[in-house]
């Protein structure tokens, strides 16, 4: 793994990564929590958290999830990393079906897939030196790194952008910021392929959360490293991604490249989340359209039929409650599924009423 | 400090509007005695706001937001605190009333948005209680009526069926709902200053954009004052009329929104506003963080607090090191506490800063 490997330069130019191997793919993929009840706990009800996911993340990109709470977006992250057992579904790692692997298999696999936990502050155990929290990689694999544990440990540190003598602290002497380069250097001590970040940055203030970003994207460009980032953050998003995919109550409704997806959304519910970003600058204040959704996302226990979306959107019709949109390719590389996608190209929209803007979408 | 802080009804500096402003804090130091040494959350910090306009405090984590907004409500523990300078509330002073006479203010002149509504609410109580109980406070009225009013507020506030809700606990309604029960509750008296610490942190941005517009249209059928207490630049830009900006305990720039958006002038908000990914901009290839890590507040540095984070520290001689900068009024009442001359500053803005942003 070489700094001058060509797909550096590949990523750089923003191009090519139709060309790059699929490093993830997901088919799909289900996770419904089952909700027991009664002595028999029988089965009562399901929380459909993620219900039918297809993706693919290529070697050396970046996938982003977002979406509101509840979206899924995290079982999903989990799912990947094999931390939940996936109901029904595939997941493919450099083509090797992990679906259901057992602990004893799936261990070695737990090298090449790592994640970045939100919360600095809980996922480092207070009671171990930065040195031991750091190194318990290499102890839980039993690899020996060249020239010691201690050696490779201060490398670490010194990778994120942390002092290398302060090796022997504790957890509670470093800052949000640091702290979260610590769990960063953990992660990266066993050189995964893939990284699971889940929300890895909105623990963290304005001027640090800059500060991590640009240490995420560094360590992608030196290390040729995949990640699939999860966040609701979605200036952040724009910044990091190569993909996003917008995720609605446990289903994705798009998928496309950052740019087409930031310029041209076509589902409404992507349309609806970008409008709310608020936009710090002043002069925009009063030009901005705000689409407002009404009420809150539906309970996963009993989502909506057919669109999940329909109970929200101000262009839902009779088809979108009784036939369940696909997720089709409506541009290159952009997926949406919506029977009324917004800026469709011509000829590929069949939207009765065409993409006029909403007149007051629901300000009530 | 050289110059002597303006005290009593000398008109303020900063940004004006018309007549006294309904909320005037005059060089406000809070200072909390620890086994660790003295912390100076706030360190002499004035400010004000009129009724029907709105005052965006921003700084990061640890430079004395949350302490500011809570000294104004008189929440501050006594005897934990050390409060000392004028908080002036319509022309009553928070810091040397009696507990009872701030009690007697809140709810009715001043009110606050907690940023957690779940910590901030009481769990034993429905909501409809918990907004029945101040109203019941300022109003002398029946608990019918009382009631009546609560349901009122919440239809309002958007929630959904108000009868049945009332009496709902706060654990059964879901985050974006117990953001907006907790307004109704502090606009339950119609409050002529409302205190928003975080209002939308902890929501997803379509509730967020629900609960600003709500905070938006509030104001102006009360015309209220409202303070709003984020990091996010966003929020501040969409909100508010003035901003203040806060470092470890100070003001460092303080202007109208145009003015920090537009003209900024403090390389602490030049920082922030490069940390900020772009949402409405072409991507730039990297973000301009701020190098380091904010101070603490025991051992706040030497001379400008900003300084070992500043690029441009140095330009100043060893000024940066030795003398706090005071915060002046560097034209349209647009106040920076800089060593640098303004018109360094606002080349440096222009020629370096503003195009890489």
């Amino acid at each position: 793994m070489t700094v001058t490997d060509p797909s550096g330069a590949a990523r750089a130019e923003g191009a090519g990564t139709a060309e790059r191997r699929e490093l993830l793919k997901v088919t799909g993929l289900v996770k419904h929590f089952p909700i027991r009840k009664g002595l028999l706990q029988k089965q009562v009800a399901a929380v459909q958290a993620v219900d039918g996911l297809d993706f693919t993340v290529r070697e050396g990109e970046t996938l982003s999830l977002v979406g509101e709470s509840g979206c899924g977006k995290s079982t999903t992250g989990r799912l990947i990393t094999r931390l939940e057992e996936p109901t029904a579904g595939k997941i493919e790692f450099e083509d090797r079906d992990i679906t259901h692997l057992k602990d004893g298999p799936m261990r070695p696999l737990r090298r090449d897939i790592q994640m970045i936990f939100q919360d600095p502050y809980s996922s480092l155990n207070p009671r171990h030196t930065v040195g031991k929290i750091v190194s318990a990689p290499f102890h839980l694999q039993d690899v020996k790194p060249e020239g010691g544990v201690k050696k490779a440990v201060q490398d670490l540190l010194e990778l994120v952008g942390l002092n290398p003598e302060h090796y022997n602290r504790y957890p509670h002497e470093f800052s949000g910021g640091q702290r979260q380069r610590i769990g960063i250097a953990r992660t990266l001590a066993l050189k995964p392929r893939l990284i699971v970040a889940d929300e890895p940055v909105s623990a963290l203030d304005v001027s640090i959360q800059a500060q991590v970003v640009n240490l995420l994207e560094d360590l992608q460009d030196e290390l040729n490293l995949t990640y699939v980032m999860i966040a609701h953050d979605l200036s952040v998003v724009r910044h990091v991604s190569d993909r996003v995919a917008v995720m609605y109550l446990g289903k994705i409704v798009e998928i496309a490249d950052r740019d087409p997806l930031y310029e041209r959304p076509m589902h409404p519910y992507t349309v609806a989340l970008m409008s709310a970003v608020p936009i710090p600058d002043t002069k925009r204040r009063h030009e901005r359209e705000r689409i407002r959704l009404q009420g809150d996302v539906p309970s996963p226990i009993n989502p909506p039929p057919a669109c999940r979306f329909h109970t929200r959107c101000w262009k839902a019709q009779d088809i979108c409650k009784t036939q369940e949109p696909p997720l089709v390719e409506l541009a290159p590389r952009h997926q949406v599924a919506c029977h009324f996608p917004e800026n469709a190209p011509a000829g590929t929209s069949d939207t009765p009423s065409g993409d006029v803007p909403p007149a007051d979408p629901g300000s009530r | 400090m050289s110059e002597s802080t303006s005290t009593l009804r000398e008109p303020a500096p900063g940004p004006t509007g018309d007549g006294e402003p309904f909320l005037d804090v005059r060089d406000l130091r809070v200072h909390f005695p620890t086994d660790d040494g003295l912390v100076k959350s706030v360190d002499g910090l004035s400010f004000h706001v009129h009724r029907g306009k709105t005052l965006g405090i921003v700084g990061e984590s640890g430079s004395g937001k949350s302490v500011t907004s809570m000294s104004v409500m008189g929440l501050h523990k006594q005897g934990t605190a050390n409060i000392s300078g004028q908080i002036l509330v319509d022309g009553t002073d928070v810091v040397g009333s009696s507990p009872e006479i701030v009690r007697k203010m809140r709810g009715k002149r001043m009110a606050m948005i907690f940023q957690d509504p779940l910590s901030a609410m009481h769990p034993y109580y429905t909501v409809g209680n918990q907004i029945i109980e101040a109203y019941r406070i300022h109003n002398d009225v029946s608990k019918d009526r009382a009631r009546q009013h609560a349901i009122e507020m919440l239809d309002r506030v958007g929630i959904p069926e108000p009868h049945q809700r009332v009496d709902s606990y706060p654990h059964q309604y879901s985050g974006g709902r117990r953001q907006r029960a907790m307004i109704a509750m502090a606009l339950s008296c119609d409050p002529e200053l409302l205190i928003a610490d975080e209002p939308t942190t902890a929501l997803d941005v379509t509730v967020q954009a629900q609960i600003l517009d709500l905070i938006r249209d509030l104001q102006k059928e009360f015309h209220s004052a409202v303070i709003i207490i984020t990091h996010d630049l966003g929020v501040v830009a969409e909100l508010a009329d003035d901003i203040l900006v806060m470092y470890a305990g100070r003001s460092v720039e303080y202007g109208t929104a145009d003015q920090i958006f537009n003209e900024p002038e403090h390389p602490y908000t030049w920082g922030l506003l490069g940390s900020m990914p772009r949402f409405d901009r072409v991507r730039s290839e990297r973000l301009l963080p701020i190098p380091g890590s904010p101070p603490s507040l025991i051992n706040v540095p030497k001379g400008c607090a900003f300084n070992p984070r500043c690029r441009f520290a140095d330009l100043n001689g060893d000024l940066s090191t030795t003398e706090r900068p005071e915060l002046v009024d560097a034209g349209h009442n647009h106040l920076v506490a800089c060593h640098l001359p303004p018109a360094k500053r606002r080349e440096l803005w222009r020629d370096e800063i503003q195009p890489k942003l």
